[in-house]
């Protein structure tokens, strides 16, 4: 499979083992490009580990990710410029102001005519005025913005969210959720979305994936995901999941 | 938008030149920061400099010697400061949760060295020519006045000084802020070995072996040969450029395989203690 027909994240009998412990567990899967995919799982269940590892940070213990076709780690400088990320577990540098630390991305980037670019992006997620004030005087929901306008400099192709409205009060997130959702029908990109809260995932994606212990338990669209679980909301199926009663249910069904 | 390369082994003077701006920013946007370039080579600078002029009123080789402490005291900052503005432009990194952007973004291990590098000199130079121009004001002593041989001994100090400041920061990849405090004291240790406020005839004889393999002391050799016997010893100085060669390699592939098991270990998520 060439470069251009490939997956947009091609994930196969990926492992990670730290030591004793084992944060993945073999799992795949393949993810189309222009879709956008929903990974759950309650804490230590890998999802981190796993976007680290599509992202070229960890380097797997067996198996492989590829990413637009690159393979990661090894190929990873092939496709950094086409993907971002945006994560609660980063931040941006604090006494930079906000055009500061944007501008120092897009070049490191090489996005042309970073000017306008900003200017977009200030006026699309709404950054204009604090647009000179030090990060670190922002708001967690400004926080957020900013990070959101990072992670969309490079226009990507591909992009990982993991939590991206965590801590963040409702309106923002809602707010937040429409910018990704406009991003994706523009642009056509791919958006693999680590989350907890799960009227976001069914709201945003067009599939979840649900990890428990390093595995894939569960791969579908969530409408199939509850008609399967028997359940009205995502969260009842999450539930039945983490507490092992979805085999049951299936068995006794 | 810039393309990728295979191998990681291409070079972006463009993305350089954005993390040289970052530090910049980040310099400029705090008067603390700024003012402790100056402080502290200024407070060493005076201490030096006084003990000098009291040793040389007491000692006629000290009063024909002027210079040497004062000279070991700027030089020996070349080197330690060298270091530490290296390893500080890092640690911000580090202390604002942002190496995770960076290791995700296209920049490539070089760059961000070479980021490091330059501005390694620029927080050098913030700091060393006020000092340099007091000494001249407080003390007589022209840093400046030695001319090309200030020159040789620049470029092998601040090698030196990069070269601990790569294997720090691959220390401070692997092993998080845990290692922190590497990056202020690891100099410390060349205090001694590398003779900056005496001859390395002072060592025992197999102490002397060490220090020998140590850039810096060719360099402290080289200054008082200057300033005591007013000769300047080339051999000295391309002797302390090829160790430099050799610690600087040394400290390129130390970084580069503690990148790799940083990745491997799952270190660079996890930047805290």
């Amino acid at each position: 499979m060439d470069a251009q027909t490939s997956p947009a994240i091609a994930v196969d009998s990926l492992v990670k083992r730290y030591k004793s412990a084992l944060a993945v567990d073999g799992i795949s899967f393949r993810l189309p490009r222009g879709s956008i995919v929903g990974l759950l799982g309650g804490n230590g269940a890998g999802k981190t580990t796993t976007i680290a590892m599509i992202m070229g940070l960890v380097t797997p213990t067996s198996g492989s990710v590829s990413v637009l076709g690159c393979e990661m780690p090894r190929q990873r400088y092939q496709v950094l410029h086409r993907m971002n990320f945006e994560s609660p577990y980063v931040d941006m540098p604090m006494r930079l102001t906000v055009r500061q630390n944007l501008s120092v991305f897009a070049q490191l980037y090489a996005v042309p005519d970073v000017a306008e670019r900003i200017a977009t992006l200030a006026s699309e997620l709404d950054l204009n005025e604090f647009l000179d004030r030090p990060t670190g005087k922002l708001s967690a929901g400004q926080k957020t913005r900013v990070s959101l306008a990072k992670s969309l400099l490079n226009r990507p192709d591909v992009l990982l969210l993991d939590e991206p409205t965590a801590s963040l009060d409702p309106d923002t997130a809602d707010w937040v959720r429409a910018r990704l959702e406009r991003y994706r029908s523009e642009f056509g990109a791919t958006i693999l979305l680590a989350s907890h809260n799960m009227s976001e995932v069914e709201r945003l994606c067009e599939r979840v994936i649900i990890m428990k212990r390093g595995r894939v338990e569960d791969d579908d669209t969530p409408a199939r995901l509850l008609a399967r679980y028997g359940r009205v909301t995502l969260e009842q199926v999450f539930l039945d999941v983490a507490r092992g009663q979805g085999e049951r249910r299936e068995v006794a069904e | 938008m810039s393309g990728g390369s295979d191998t990681g082994f291409e070079f972006s003077v463009n993305r350089m030149s954005a993390m040289v701006r970052r530090y910049w920013y980040l310099l400029v946007s705090s008067w603390p920061r700024l003012l402790d370039l100056i402080y502290w080579p200024t407070v060493q600078m005076l201490m030096w400099g006084f003990l000098q002029l009291y040793v040389s009123q007491n000692s006629g080789f000290f009063a024909g010697a002027a210079g040497v402490f004062i000279g070991a005291v700027l030089l020996w900052d070349i080197l330690f400061r060298g270091q530490l503005g290296f390893s500080i432009s890092f640690l911000e990194e580090m202390w604002a949760r942002n190496l995770g952007n960076l290791m995700m973004s296209p920049l490539r291990p070089a760059e961000f060295i070479s980021a490091l590098m330059v501005m390694s000199i620029v927080r050098l130079m913030i700091g060393m020519i006020p000092v340099s121009f007091l000494a001249i004001a407080f003390f007589g002593f022209n840093l400046w006045g030695l001319g090309f041989a200030l020159v040789a001994f620049f470029i092998n100090l601040i090698l030196t000084s990069w070269a601990v400041g790569i294997f720090v920061a691959g220390l401070l990849l692997r092993n998080g802020m845990g290692a922190e405090s590497m990056a202020w004291t690891i100099m410390f240790l060349f205090l001694p070995l590398t003779c900056v406020y005496y001859p390395v005839s002072v060592l025992p004889h197999w102490l002397q072996y060490v220090a020998w393999c140590l850039p810096p002391t060719y360099v402290f050799e080289g200054m008082r040969a200057l300033l005591i016997e007013h000769v300047f010893r080339v051999d000295l100085m391309l002797e302390a450029l090829a160790f430099n060669v050799v610690l600087f390699a040394a400290a390129a592939y130390a970084f580069t395989r503690l990148l790799e098991s940083a990745r491997v270990h799952g270190s660079l998520l996890q930047a805290g203690e």
